[in-house]
């Protein structure tokens, strides 16, 4: 006897946030792919101790706050946010930069604001810059691409002795400055001569980095097609971007910024643009203040990697962004059904 | 063909959940019979419950109006089939709360017995007025879920000229296909309904009919009833909430109901089609609204399908014939998945909004999980077709920030569920919207409540105050009326005002019997008998009076109406200090007697001054007379008063009052604070000592300024006669010289100098006093005290007088 008594809708549609948290992670692996091919296994490496030492801290704050463990496992938001990290530090990165990345990013920065949706900062970003900040060396050692040295990628046998600190100093031999470091030390070659000097750079991009960004930029437009977010922060990110490049691009002097192309297929950008500016939580909500939070991410991006000391700007300008995403949120309220204005009429 | 080409809008938003449709739409519609029993709600409409009109134990006729409209919107209920009332009251009723209403009950005999009725051949020879009255007459209410009565919806004002009419036939909600049954086998009565419509509205433009496309077979019959009709079927792509009416009007015209307005405002009427079916039959059959199409459907029956339903038929007895299996029923809905609300029980009726009651099994529509985070996905953001932020309203409906929510429009939301629909989370979105739309609208109620009794004790404040206010005009007429008699008196110092003014002694005396003092009152008497001797000796004449003796007379009621103020002041200052109701009775006593006091001090001066002013007629005590020349003279100048003293006196008196007026503020501060009753009394009193101050300081100007102006001059006019002596002290030491010659006459002398002049001073102390009390100065106590002293100094002067 009785009927259930609730509240309508009584139908619910098939999402749910561990699915929409599982297709984003399905997305990362054409860019994951990517790095692998050209830079080793370091950085599945990185993404599998990422993902275990994060579902260990989330399952201990859970633990701490008194929460049930296997229910807020279960949604995949750590996982998430080990993955981004895992991409986003160099491969075969150093065991404890990782745990303490993860650390940072679990502990501090989602389960001490009250968990996942409550989080004003990136996780992902905010650990990258702490760790940047505290562990410059460890943190600008980018492994040279395939073809650019002599002898083997890293192997997953090796990327694991690596990354748990033994036989470590064998990998200075095959780091290198990533194309972004390149072409902000260079004042003295035209960018053409760079080019073709530096083993670095490939079609149109860093050698393997344009393929990369390709990956994610594939990735990006899946979830775009899967209705998981709307193209308004990505693609104005991506815009601001571009314009910014071309409207600063003198032609490849030694002064130069770099081509559009370069920019968008450089360094983090497309991992950006389609799985950090896209972090529901710490974003603009409506798709008019995310045009603005994209578009303000992408300047930001060319100003710090162009005129500012860090090579790849990404992470800075997502959390200063994060700032700024409440407040593009009380000016960007959308247009009510039956209201002349926009926002409250008053 | 044009209706194909026809320009359709999109709104923003809508989400496609499984349709479920085809289930209830294998079999034809069906009439679900007559069940046992029937139960009416009074309330299956929008607006004023009805009214019934039988009694218990009627029998009612098929068709036949059992409850009446109450008001204007409203809408009568007719009895769906014949049988006997058998009562009316309380049942559960379809209603999301589960609650109980008001119904007429009515027990079926069977025979389905129609009323007498008829309907029109041709609606076109009816005037608007009367077809609208029919319509309401019919008991017609909006059948596409809101139940909003269709007269009133129809009663367009001329100001507002109507350009669209829409038929609503969208049924955007999934599993419910009432509406698309009813365009497949009746579009013909849509259409004739539709006309109808049309000839009452008279839309300008157009009359057109939205269907989603997911019913090609409704839109075919609909398109082929409406051929030759200019009435134009418009099909528009699938979307739930489409059949919203603000939804389609936007779809339709890609115009939007200005927010909280109506879609009149826009040149538009919008009607389901259901409604319009029942305006046919109401018009062309004269049929009442009693029954309605009803979706039977969900994996818990095993035939789905489509009833013609009576009015008031019980859930259940529906349920029996649709092969309902209880197990397999997980919850009962009244309505479709999106906005339906749940049954508790199934013998509930259903009623003129009853579309659809949908009985899912588990497996179709499962009981909600458990909510999870938000992650501001903005997934209900892109699915809300108003352009609402769901996921912050969220977070302010949590945080019950009313105030952000008003501002992010929560009113506007119309709970269509296609934000829940889509959280990934599974947040009851639309329920926390709901709870805080009852908040806000009950914390509305409360502040008109409170701005109401704030309006109230207002009110209220303002009554005692201007109370208040006419008392104290009052007091002050009275106290004026007192003063210009007692001036009148001063200024008509001949005896018989003299006379006047001991009889309202004695009045004032008779008066007070019960609140003097007994002994003080045998005194009084004694003093009254005491006159009265006196003027017996005298013939009945006062002027024969001896004037020694009137002096005597003169200071003794003096000396009595003294003591009188003292006891009445006394009296008030306790008074005051217990906040007795006769605070102002004892004020207005200690006033009169101080008035009676001034009067007589007058009295006694003038009576000396005559007496000074005639020295001749009383040669024999010229040391007197001389003596009574100098006091006239210093009550007429204060001659007696070396102007070093007055001056002193004066600055004194300016002192003494810039006290009291401190003291004065400094209570009626005290009493603004604490809110007190006598805020407006102490006010007064501030005002009045404050125009005593201005006065004072006048007087001891205008002092100075003479002192300024005179002592030139005296110095040129006194220093002829005798260089010591002024005129007055030569008076006075002739006086003393003749005192000196007469010495057994001279202790007695002084004793009475020093008498006049205690009374003299007992007089302005008094006036500073009755002022003070006037404005409830509490400096008045002190004045009191030295009152009462020179009133001990006095007595004891008089006694050695003997």
């Amino acid at each position: 006897m009785g009927f259930l008594k609730v509240s309508s809708p009584h139908a619910h549609g098939p999402m749910s946030t561990a699915s929409v948290m599982r297709l984003v992670l399905l997305a990362t692996l054409p860019g994951m792919l990517a790095l692998t091919w050209f830079f080793g296994f370091g950085t599945i490496v990185n993404v599998l101790w990422a993902s275990i030492t994060a579902l260990a801290f989330e399952a201990l704050a859970l633990r701490w706050r008194k929460r049930p463990i296997g229910f807020y496992l279960n949604d995949y938001s750590a996982l998430v946010t080990a993955f981004l990290l895992g991409i986003a530090l160099p491969p075969a990165a150093p065991f404890w930069l990782i745990m303490i990345g993860t650390g940072f990013a679990i502990l501090i920065c989602k389960q001490l604001y009250g968990g996942m949706g409550y989080n004003p900062f990136n996780p992902a970003m905010a650990a990258y810059v702490m760790l940047l900040i505290s562990f410059p060396v460890q943190m600008t050692q980018w492994l040279a691409p395939k073809g650019s040295f002599a002898g083997d990628l890293l192997g997953p046998i090796e990327a694991l002795r690596y990354c748990f600190g033994f036989g470590r100093e064998a990998i200075d031999a095959i780091t290198m400055a990533t194309p972004l470091d390149v072409l902000k030390q260079n004042n003295s070659l035209l960018v053409s001569d760079l080019w073709s000097q530096s083993p670095q750079f490939g079609q149109v991009a860093g050698k393997g980095w344009e393929w990369a960004n390709a990956g994610f930029l594939l990735g990006g437009a899946y979830l775009i097609y899967r209705r998981i977010f709307t193209w308004h922060a990505p693609l104005s990110m991506l815009a601001v971007l571009t314009l910014m490049s071309l409207f600063f691009y003198d032609g490849g002097s030694s002064a130069s910024g770099g081509s559009p192309f370069f920019h968008l297929f450089s360094g983090a950008t497309m991992l950006g643009a389609f799985f950090i500016v896209t972090d529901p939580v710490t974003s603009a909500v409506s798709n008019r203040g995310r045009l603005i939070y994209g578009a303000l991410i992408g300047l930001l991006i060319y100003i710090i990697r162009v005129w500012g000391n860090y090579p790849d700007a990404l992470a800075f300008s997502v959390l200063l962004m994060n700032f700024a995403a409440p407040f593009i949120d009380h000016f960007t309220q959308p247009r009510t059904y039956g209201h002349k204005t926009k926002g409250a009429d008053k | 063909m044009s209706q194909l080409i026809r320009k359709v809008w999109d709104i923003h938003g809508g989400i496609h959940p499984a349709e479920n449709k085809q289930q209830s739409l294998q079999s034809p519609i069906q009439a679900a019979g007559i069940p046992p029993q029937l139960i009416l709600p009074l309330a299956q409409h929008i607006g004023a419950p009805a009214s019934p009109i039988i009694s218990v134990g009627d029998r009612v006729l098929k068709g036949q109006m059992i409850a009446e409209a109450k008001g204007f919107v409203s809408a009568p209920v007719h009895a769906p089939t014949s049988g006997t009332v058998v009562a009316i009251e309380s049942r559960l009723i379809p209603h999301p709360s589960g609650m109980s209403g008001a119904c007429i009950v009515i027990d079926t005999d069977g025979q389905d017995e129609w009323i007498s009725h008829s309907g029109v051949d041709d609606f076109r020879s009816l005037s608007k007025m009367d077809l609208i009255d029919r319509v309401r007459q019919a008991g017609i209410a909006g059948m596409g879920g809101a139940g909003f009565p269709s007269a009133v919806k129809l009663s367009t004002r001329d100001d507002k000229p109507i350009e669209t009419l829409i038929l609503n036939g969208t049924e955007c909600e999934p599993y419910i296909t009432a509406d698309d049954i009813l365009m497949r086998e009746r579009a013909a009565e849509i259409i004739a309904g539709a006309e109808i419509l049309r000839h009452l509205i008279k839309p300008s433009k157009e009359t057109l009919i939205g269907v989603e496309d997911n019913k090609p077979e409704g839109i075919a019959a609909l398109q082929k009833a409406a051929q030759g009709t200019g009435i134009e079927i418009v099909p528009f792509p699938t979307k739930y909430p489409s059949g919203g009416e603000k939804q389609l009007i936007q779809i339709l015209t890609g115009k939007e109901v200005p927010a909280g307005g109506l879609p009149a405002d826009i040149g538009i009427v919008c009607q389901n089609i259901g409604t319009a079916t029942a305006i046919y039959r109401a018009i062309c059959f004269g049929e009442p609204l009693i029954s309605r199409i009803t979706t039977i459907t969900g994996e818990a029956c095993s035939q789905p399908r489509n009833y013609e339903v009576l009015l008031g038929t019980p859930v259940q007895f529906l349920l029996d014939q649709s092969g309902f299996k209880k197990d397999d029923c997980i919850r009962l809905v009244m309505g479709g998945p999106m906005m339906g609300y749940t049954l508790q029980d199934t013998a509930v009726p259903i009623v003129k909004t009853s579309n659809c009651v949908l009985a899912p099994s588990a497996a179709e529509l499962p009981p909600p999980p458990p909510a999870q985070a938000c992650i501001r996905c903005g997934m209900c953001a892109e699915a809300c077709p108003v352009s609402l932020l769901p996921q912050q309203m969220y977070w302010f409906s949590r945080a019950q920030e009313h105030e952000k929510l008003e501002d992010h429009q929560l009113f506007d939301c119309i709970e269509c569920g296609a934000c829940s629909y889509v959280c990934p989370s599974n947040i009851p979105l639309v329920q926390y919207y709901r709870a805080s739309k009852a908040e806000i609208r009950q914390a509305q109620q409360d502040k008109i409540k409170a701005e109401r009794s704030k309006e109230r004790f207002e009110a209220r404040t303002a009554r005692l105050e201007q109370e208040e206010a006419e008392k104290e005009a009052k007091r002050a007429a009275r106290l004026k009326a007192a003063k210009d008699k007692a001036a009148a008196a001063a200024s008509n110092p001949d005896s018989s005002k003299t006379d006047l003014i001991q009889a309202a002694i004695e009045r004032s005396k008779a008066k007070k019997a019960d609140a003097a003092d007994p002994a003080q009152d045998a005194i009084a008497r004694a003093q009254a008998k005491a006159q009265d001797r006196v003027q017996d000796k005298g013939d009945g004449k006062v002027a024969a009076e001896d004037p020694a003796a009137k002096t005597e007379r003169l200071q003794l009621l003096l000396a009595s109406a003294e003591r009188r103020l003292v006891s009445a002041r006394e009296k008030l200052a306790l008074a005051k200090e217990q906040a007795s109701e006769n605070v102002e009775a004892f004020a207005t006593a200690v006033i009169k007697t101080e008035d009676k006091v001034a009067a007589l001090q007058i009295e006694i001066a003038n009576h000396q001054a005559s007496l000074a002013s005639a020295p001749a007629h009383d040669a024999a005590d010229p040391a007197q007379a001389a003596i009574a020349r100098a006091m006239a003279k210093r009550a007429g100048v204060s001659a007696d008063e070396s102007d070093e003293d007055k001056t002193q006196r004066l600055q004194n008196l300016v002192a003494t009052t810039e006290k009291r007026l401190a003291a004065a503020q400094q209570k009626l501060s005290t009493a603004q604070e604490q809110n007190d009753a006598n805020v407006a009394a102490f006010a007064t009193g501030v005002e009045k000592t404050q125009s005593k101050l201005e006065t004072a300081k006048q007087d001891l100007a205008a002092h100075l300024a003479r002192l300024a102006a005179e002592t030139p001059a005296s110095a040129e006019t006194t220093p002829a006669p005798s260089s010591s002596d002024d005129p007055v002290q030569a008076a006075i030491e002739r006086a003393k010289a003749a005192r000196a010659a007469q010495a057994d006459m001279s202790d007695e002398d002084k004793l009475k100098q020093t008498i006049a002049s205690l009374e003299n001073r007992i007089a302005r102390t008094q006036e500073k006093l009755s002022a003070a009390q006037e404005s409830g100065d509490d400096k008045a106590e002190i004045l009191a005290d030295s009152i009462a002293k020179l009133q001990d100094k006095l007595a004891s002067a008089k006694q050695q007088l003997g």
